[in-house]
């Protein structure tokens, strides 16, 4: 077995699962936000269920619209927030302790090692890199998972990704992950796990790996998943509020294919519109132009892409006529960046720095684009109108190809 | 069950960002979020569906974001069905959850053209193009999922077997 299909028999109870079979899990925790949990809830209701599961396998963030942007978001926020305190939903972050979910919830320690997660949001897959199953539904099935504790799956066959070396000084998870998609291609693991093998994995941080894992939805996949290593257990150790469980995938495994990466030959890639699969070297892109830098998601928004943008942007100014908005993802990450100076930098350098929001990603505020504007985000996603008028352009890369563009207003590789 | 409507055709790779855009999102009322169904692929859509209408698309339909808003506003069109040469995974699995009929053939999906009359029988999964008379079989679902759908999607077919 695969080393998700191992965490998979695990939580189904059973010696053995194969690729294809249809399992109900048991669940560790259940994530909704502020705008998939109101949906939730609302079905929750409708069914006729009155008790959640298990109030301390239930995580429920306001990350998307928050603070709120207008009426309707805090009637949002409102109706996740009742079913919290109704509920005694005891990883309930609202704003002050909230942060981007992906971000948040490893970093509190709520996700760990072995975990059978799933959240109402597409980047879920994001703790893979704690050796996790975790993957994103829809809010019914969160609805479901916060009656049951379970969640049914068809058990998935895996992508073999056997990674050698290390990345280059100027490259992160994000330009290999942006690699990877632009070689399979957005369905390229369409129902599948991305496994994460190979000697090379030592030499990816756990930021890395989060960052890897979480767009792997934007090659279609069902998971990623990481092996846990010295890397995971340190990260782990006086965090996680769980033990963890380590599972191994087993050597004979049956994969559908099986990728060598060389850690060593990535480049900064840019994903340019509208889709993460185009992608291309960063430094073939040297005559477009940007109007906005977003530094920041679920995606980008941890403390190495912080000081990432703080190396490239210190005693540096923001090119002119760019809008540079950089969104530390945590309040923990936030208040860490205050402490650094790197706030004091980034405001010296001309950026705006935002409290922890989904807002721009996903076109929801705080730097929405106007027609035949361009921005180049270190986000997830850059299908037609996703940060703004249908007109504009996002163009996805890593914190250190955005910061260097932000400086130039043009997109630019980093120097090594 | 059947459904008989015109055709609204679609390239591979349709996100859930243009079925229904983020900046609508600050509702989940079905009726408000259904009058931007497709806006940012086809702002005439809303204006056009009629009940039973079908869309039929590309490959990896209904990709990126988890939102069951996505297969909802769809539903909410009164739009009969979608057939695609794939799905993406969560709105595969929306679209159940939610009781949206979607068909999964990679046939009917290339050779149907847009305005064509198709009708559909989800019984035995039959595709007809009544414009070109040509006909198609669609991949069955599981019984699992089909018993989810026949029981009235996810919540209501976990009520039935709890009580």
């Amino acid at each position: 077995m695969t080393l998700t299909q191992k965490i998979l028999s695990s939580h189904a109870g059973l010696d053995k699962v194969v690729a294809g079979q249809l399992i109900r899990a048991e669940l560790d925790m259940v994530l909704g936000n502020d705008i998939t949990t109101p949906v939730a809830v609302k079905e929750f209701e409708k069914a006729g269920f009155t008790r959640v599961f298990d109030k301390d396998k239930i995580s429920i963030v306001l990350d998307h619209f928050v603070p709120n942007k207008d009426i309707k978001a805090a009637e949002q926020s409102k109706q996740c927030r009742e079913f919290a305190f109704r509920h005694c939903v005891s990883h309930f972050f609202d704003v002050g302790k909230m942060g981007i979910e992906h971000a948040l919830l490893p970093e509190q320690g709520i996700v760990t090692a072995g975990d059978c997660i799933i959240g109402a949001d597409s980047h879920t897959c994001t703790y893979g890199a704690l050796g996790a199953f975790s993957t994103g539904v829809g809010s019914t099935d969160m609805a479901a998972g916060l009656a049951t504790g379970q969640a049914w799956f068809r058990v998935p066959s895996a992508i073999k990704f056997e990674l050698t070396g290390k990345l280059p000084a100027n490259c992160s998870g994000k330009d290999l992950i942006l690699t990877i998609i632009g070689m399979i291609g957005v369905d390229g693991a369409l129902y599948k796990s991305m496994e994460f093998t190979g000697k090379g994995v030592g030499n990816l941080s756990m930021d890395d790996r989060l960052c890897v894992c979480n767009m792997a939805i934007e090659a279609g996949a069902k998971n990623a998943v990481f092996p846990v290593d010295e890397v995971t257990l340190s990260y782990l150790d006086g965090r996680s509020e769980r033990k963890p469980v380590i599972y191994y995938a087993d050597d004979d495994a049956q994969y559908d294919k099986v990728i060598g990466i060389d850690l060593s030959k990535i480049t900064p890639t840019v994903s340019c519109p509208h889709l993460p699969e185009n992608t291309v070297r960063a430094g073939e892109l040297r005559s477009v132009k940007i109007d906005q830098v977003v530094i920041g998601s679920c995606t980008n928004g941890r403390m190495e892409d912080m000081q990432a943008a703080y190396r490239i942007l210190k005693g540096k100014k923001v090119a002119e006529g760019v809008r540079c908005i950089i969104i530390p993802a945590t309040m923990k990450i936030y208040r860490e960046c205050v402490e650094k100076g790197y706030i004091t930098a980034f405001i010296d350098a001309g950026a705006v720095v935002s409290t922890p929001t989904c807002g721009p990603c996903l076109g929801g505020y705080m730097g929405i684009l106007a027609a035949g504007e361009r921005c180049i985000a270190t986000t997830n996603r850059n299908f037609v109108g996703r940060m703004g008028h249908v007109k504009s352009e996002v163009y996805l890369a890593s914190p250190m190809t955005a910061a260097a563009s932000a400086v130039t207003g043009y997109i630019t590789e980093p120097q090594e | 069950m059947k459904v008989k409507g015109k055709v609204f055709k679609y390239p591979d790779n349709v996100d859930t960002d243009v079925i229904i855009p983020a900046r609508y999102l600050n509702t989940s009322d079905e009726k408000e979020l259904a009058a931007h169904c497709m806006e940012d692929i086809d702002a005439e859509f809303v204006n056009k569906v009629k009940p039973g209408d079908i869309i039929v698309a590309g490959r990896n339909f209904g990709c990126g974001s988890s939102r069951e808003h996505a297969p909802l506003v769809i539903k909410t069109c009164k739009t009969g069905c979608v057939i695609a040469k794939s799905f993406a995974r969560i709105f595969y699995r929306n679209a159940i959850n939610t009781g949206l009929p979607i068909l999964e053939c990679e046939k009917a999906a290339e050779e149907i053209s847009a305005g064509d009359e198709v009708s559909v029988d989800f019984d035995s999964g039959t595709i007809t193009d009544v414009t070109t008379g040509k006909t198609y079989k669609a991949a069955p679902f599981p019984p699992f999922i089909q018993d989810i759908i026949n029981e009235g999607g996810l919540l209501a077919s976990l009520k039935k077997h709890s009580s």
